[in-house]
């Protein structure tokens, strides 16, 4: 278990939030023309990486509001958190 | 290898068990096999095994990075059975436990296979409607199932709170007389003992690190013990399937999730059966050392961390003195977490990729298990072919393509 800094309310128990998935998943413009691999890849693909993870959290037993987290999946340390429109911050950014 | 049976066992007594030779070899890696299978649980040991011999190929290593069924093969809660809802599960989980009931004596290893009948609670109109569909599904596909009533699931299993004022009453169930446990380690050290004594290299403390690739072929594989050789890769390395994948530029449907159990401190045989339910999610059976054995669901995000979050055990175990309200002042013992490779359709993909020679075993989750020896046996075809058995085809990568999934989100909703 551990404590997200939610961007709006601060540090909250893990539990009062809920995981999105990866992030930064482009829903694609035109997908009417895309040939079924690329529309698996949109729908299905993930790079489940083993290390650094861009994802997506929403705040949902508090303010219900969407932040996007970088976390390293090996040792669960949260490195960042920033707003959905923003860039991914790379790794060493984070202070 | 050495026959274990009663004479044995006897005939060791009188050296004091000192001179028992080990299980299986510890080789050097060799440089080139025909065949490299990456893993060492459950799954790729029982692949090694019917490689050399359903399909006489004994030139083959089984890499593992840590120990022998360190993974999840050692951190499962063991449940057996083969209820799945759609043909092309029940029929590969069916072929899997038929295996399962001649396997002690195909290994001559005692996995210790427990029949002792796996029971899905039914608690609403909903529930009873999933239960009946299913166990009439699993009767036309000659997997054996039955509905069980209120009263039959009481005299079953006494200790169930049937009583009709609970917030989620016991209105039925499905049970499965041939479903039950088995022991998990037994299962991949019967399966490396016999494997190593067809030839099977078996090589534990190497690492893949790298798939070596020419012209859209394999060629080898990159270790933290050197570069070994071979024309076939077979993944079975359920959590990390993605990331060796990905050493071949793969991407997968995968997610790795943590997966907890726990288990009680340990008292006289109470629990003769498994018991499941989805609706109020919890399943548990008895170990032959009397620890209650509880399985909870997964963490709902990615992590290889191998440890879960203390909310989900506080939930499954609301769930268990739900149904089992006697339990409720039994002291927990140990816990601990496995990374499940989780698909979206909650099915696993077994099959060849785009790569040459690269085949894949993974995304079997919360409940691959019970499907070890089937799953063994049906890669080892897919490999030695360099085409699907029929059993796997369904399971392809491509269905994601295609859209052909195989949707077992009912019969997984439970982790098991
Ligand atoms: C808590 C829990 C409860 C479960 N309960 C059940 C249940 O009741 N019934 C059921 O049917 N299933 C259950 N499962 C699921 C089941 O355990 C797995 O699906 C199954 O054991 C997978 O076996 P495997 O051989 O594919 O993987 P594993 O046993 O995980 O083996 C994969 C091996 O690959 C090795 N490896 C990884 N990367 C590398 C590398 N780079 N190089 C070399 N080796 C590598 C790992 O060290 C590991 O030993 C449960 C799982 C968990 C975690
Ligand atoms: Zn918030």
């Amino acid at each position: 278990m551990y404590l997200i800094p939610c961007p709006w309310c601060g540090e909250r128990d893990q539990s009062e939030f809920r995981s999105g998935g990866e992030a930064h998943i482009a829903r694609p413009l035109e997908p009417e023309h895309l040939n079924d691999g690329a529309w698996a890849d949109y729908l299905f693909m993930r790079t489940n990486p083993m290390g650094l993870y861009r994802e997506r959290w929403v705040h949902a037993h508090g303010c219900r509001r969407w932040f996007n987290m970088l976390r390293d999946t090996v040792s669960d340390r949260i490195l960042a958190v920033y707003h959905m429109d923003e860039a991914p911050p790379e790794p060493g950014d984070e202070s | 290898m050495q026959k274990y049976s009663i004479f044995s066992l006897a005939r060791h007594t009188l050296t004091g068990h000192a001179d028992w030779t080990e299980a299986w070899r510890s080789p050097e890696p060799k440089a080139t096999y025909d065949v490299v299978i990456v893993g060492g649980g459950g799954h790729g040991l029982a692949t090694a095994y019917y490689l050399a011999k359903e399909h006489g190929i004994n030139n083959v290593a089984v890499l593992e990075k840590s120990w022998l069924g360190g993974g999840n093969t050692g951190r499962n809660t063991t449940i057996v059975r083969s209820n799945y809802l759609w043909d092309e599960s029940a029929h590969l989980y069916e072929h899997a436990l038929k295996l399962w009931e001649g396997l002690s004596r195909e290994l001559n290893f005692n996995v210790m296979l427990s029949q002792r009948g796996v029971l899905n609670l039914a608690h609403n109109q909903h529930d009873l409607r999933e239960i009946s569909r299913r166990v009439h599904a699993n009767r036309l596909n000659g997997v054996d199932s039955e509905v069980l009533s209120t009263d039959q699931v009481k005299a079953f299993c006494p200790l169930i709170d049937c009583s009709p004022g609970v917030r989620y009453p016991v209105l039925g169930a499905s049970l499965q007389r041939r479903g039950g446990v088995a022991r998990h380690d037994a299962v991949a050290w019967g399966y490396a003992r016999a494997a190593d004594a067809l030839g099977v290299d078996i090589i534990e403390n190497c690492a893949v690190t790298g798939i070596r690739r020419s012209g859209g072929a394999v060629e080898g594989v990159e270790t933290t013990r050197g570069f070994i050789k071979a024309p076939k890769v077979a993944l079975a390395v359920s959590a990390h399937t993605s990331h060796l994948a990905a050493m071949a530029d793969l991407r997968l449907p995968i997610e790795s999730h943590p997966l907890q159990a726990i288990v009680s401190e340990p008292v006289k045989p109470i629990l003769h059966t498994v018991v499941m339910s989805n609706s109020v999610h919890a399943y548990v059976s008895q170990s032959d050392k009397g620890e209650l054995v509880i399985g909870a669901g997964i963490d709902g995000t990615v992590s290889y961390a191998q440890r879960g979050g203390f909310p989900i055990i506080e939930d499954i175990l609301k769930a268990i003195v739900h149904v089992f309200p006697m339990f409720s002042r039994l002291r927990m013992l140990r816990q601990w977490a496995g990374t499940v490779d989780i698909c979206p359709d909650a099915s696993p993909i077994v099959g060849l990729t785009p790569v040459g020679g690269l085949y894949v075993n993974g995304g079997w989750g919360t409940g691959g298990f019970k499907s070890t020896p089937g799953s063994g046996h049906v890669y080892a075809h897919t490999i030695a072919r360099n085409e699907p058995h029929p059993l796997n085809a369904p399971f392809s990568l491509e269905r994601f393509s295609t859209g052909a999934l195989v949707d077992e989100h009912g019969a997984a909703a439970v982790s098991h």
